[in-house]
């Protein structure tokens, strides 16, 4: 489904990104792992448009998307999260998920019918799905950290995407919070038969859920495998696991 | 469709205000009639300037050119043309709406800062263009005694046909605010990125945004010749641009009636402080600096915040 070859990005000469390759296919969920600073977050940002590559190509579906722009990435069906709370901060949980909603249904447009008309059961459907429909009408910048990170998936729904990419979906969670975005992780795979990437510091959701795991060290990607495999490497052990036990 | 977003218990004060403002004009003197006309002029045009500033989080900084762009266009029609009036004030918004249309294609391809530099400076340009032009715009004397039509030549039927003209356009705006292009508006001012990674083309609806709100403008424009009868170059000098920047600021900009309620405060306190003192700016910037301190979402938002409990205290930017 998703190609990424030998891709490239630096920064003012410094290698963000060097040479990764990625591949996922329908229905997985592969998640990637590697220090702080290894590129994760670049490589999305590549897949998803906001970085342009220096070179190498991203493949989605056949397309090549690289260099394309974020929302013409989007409507291809390629939706995110963001490691930073990146929402709508004045507009309420409901809007927030709304807009995203708006959008894939290219109603951005509509000048004169009242929005609160328009996607109304969609919506609420997201809403319910990832728990937050109790706080519908709170102003999403009042929430909780947790909540908003919640938000920051629901919105990614609202695209009704095939692909979604999740940059760290957890960070900043108390257990209870991961644990339930755990099971909302697994229900999206299940029930709405999406395919997930994500990037994760919390091995424990790593192992858990993936079906496979990319490792990235310094830009490059090491190893993408089956989780035991990703443990036994030796590579990865001295690169990634060595460290944190 | 207007059930939907017109409240009941919201539009009382306003219903009433608009009775208040129809009565009005017959028995209070005609100085005060021709001060609320020239306010629901300079609001319109603050209103429309919110629309991209407030709603859609640009550095529109020189919404003044648009609101001359379209008195000039409309003046210039009346007096050197012999088309009808209705052919002007046609053309007046839609003149305002082809600058923004042009100026905003630059505009939009830059972040924040540079767009509102790019737009002091293009804006200025045709503040030239009608300054200098002498042969056309009469230069820094301006155009004075443009005729009007017998129906419209009385203060008092100006005072109604702007009232109404204004009515329309603010229902306009509101239906426009509460629909899902000004929806997706907001979104774009609290978050370009993230709307982008939701799929919307944010340089688009922002153009677009940019050529309704000067189309408005440019309206505003063509009322103040209706009541004034005459244009000049300060119409579309930066300092009014900054004015009813501060209007915004001051009625809320993040309401949708805020800068309404700044313009008439503005004027009101320039014309009443006025004529105790001529250092009437003095006191708007001690206004602006105790407002900035403490009523950083404006009096109309402070308004809001009082009746509906304290939404957005908490997520104050930075």
């Amino acid at each position: 489904m998703l190609h990424v070859e030998a891709v490239k990005k630096s920064f003012d000469g410094f290698l963000a990104v060097n040479e990764a390759d990625l591949v996922v296919e329908k229905g997985e969920i592969i998640a990637v792992i590697g220090p702080n600073g290894a590129g994760k977050t670049t490589l999305f940002n590549l897949i998803t448009g906001q970085l342009k590559p220096d070179t190498g190509r991203v493949i989605f579906k056949d397309d090549d998307i690289s260099g394309v722009p974020p929302y013409e990435i989007c409507k291809k069906g390629i939706s995110r999260s963001f490691q930073v709370v990146n929402i709508f901060s004045r507009l309420t949980v409901f809007e927030n998920v709304q807009v995203a909603m708006l959008s894939h249904q290219k109603k951005t447009f509509k000048l004169f019918s009242p929005t609160k008309g328009q996607v109304v059961q969609e919506t609420k459907d997201i809403l319910d799905n990832v728990g937050l429909s109790d706080k519908a009408n709170n102003i999403s910048g009042s929430l909780s950290h947790g909540d908003q990170k919640v938000l920051e998936i629901a919105i990614a729904l609202g695209n009704q995407p095939e692909l979604l990419i999740l940059d760290e979906p957890t960070a900043g969670m108390s257990p209870e919070e991961t644990s339930a975005t755990i099971d909302l992780i697994k229900r999206l795979t299940t029930d709405l038969g999406l395919t997930i990437l994500f990037c994760e510091h919390d091995m424990e959701l790593v192992f858990a859920i993936a079906h496979k795991i990319m490792v990235m060290r310094q830009g490059r990607s090491i190893i993408q495998a089956k989780p035991d495999q990703v443990r036994d490497n030796k590579e990865v052990q001295e690169a990634y696991l060595g460290d944190s036990a | 469709m207007f059930r939907n977003i017109f409240h009941l218990k919201s539009s009382v004060p306003i219903v009433a205000l608009f009775i208040v403002l129809l009565i009005l004009p017959p028995i209070i003197p005609r100085f005060y009639t021709y001060i609320i006309a020239l306010m629901f002029v300079t609001g319109l045009l603050a209103m429309s300037l919110n629309m991209v500033v407030g709603h859609g989080g640009m550095f529109q900084f020189h919404h003044a050119a648009f609101y001359g762009v379209g008195a000039y266009t409309f003046a210039l029609i009346l007096t050197k043309t012999t088309l009808p009036m209705w052919v002007g004030f046609a053309a007046g918004p839609i003149a305002a709406a082809f600058v923004g249309l042009v100026i905003g294609w630059f505009c939009v391809r830059l972040s924040r800062l540079y767009f509102g530099m790019l737009q002091i400076s293009l804006g200025s340009l045709i503040w030239a263009i009608v300054f200098r032009w002498y042969s056309l715009t009469s230069g820094d004397d301006g155009i004075h005694g443009i005729p009007m039509p017998s129906i419209l030549s009385s203060l008092n039927s100006s005072y109604y046909f702007i009232l109404m003209v204004l009515t329309i356009c603010l229902v306009g705006m509101y239906l426009i605010f509460k629909s899902p292009f000004g929806t997706t508006l907001q979104a774009i001012r609290d978050n370009p990125q993230r709307c982008e990674a939701v799929g919307v083309n944010v340089r688009r609806h922002q153009l677009v945004a940019i050529v309704i709100a000067t189309f408005f403008a440019g309206v505003a424009g063509v009322l103040f010749v209706m009541l004034e009868k005459s244009v000049f170059p300060d119409l579309l000098f930066w300092v009014l641009s900054l004015e009813i920047f501060i209007m915004c600021l001051l009625g809320g900009w993040f309401t949708f009636l805020g800068p309404m309620l700044g313009a008439a405060i503005t004027m009101a306190l320039r014309t009443f402080v006025g004529i105790y003192t001529e250092y009437w700016t003095l006191i708007l910037g001690i206004i602006l600096i105790l407002l900035i301190f403490f009523l950083p979402e404006g009096v109309m938002g402070y308004i809001t915040e009082k009746l509906k409990g304290p939404i957005t205290s908490s997520i104050r930017e930075e």
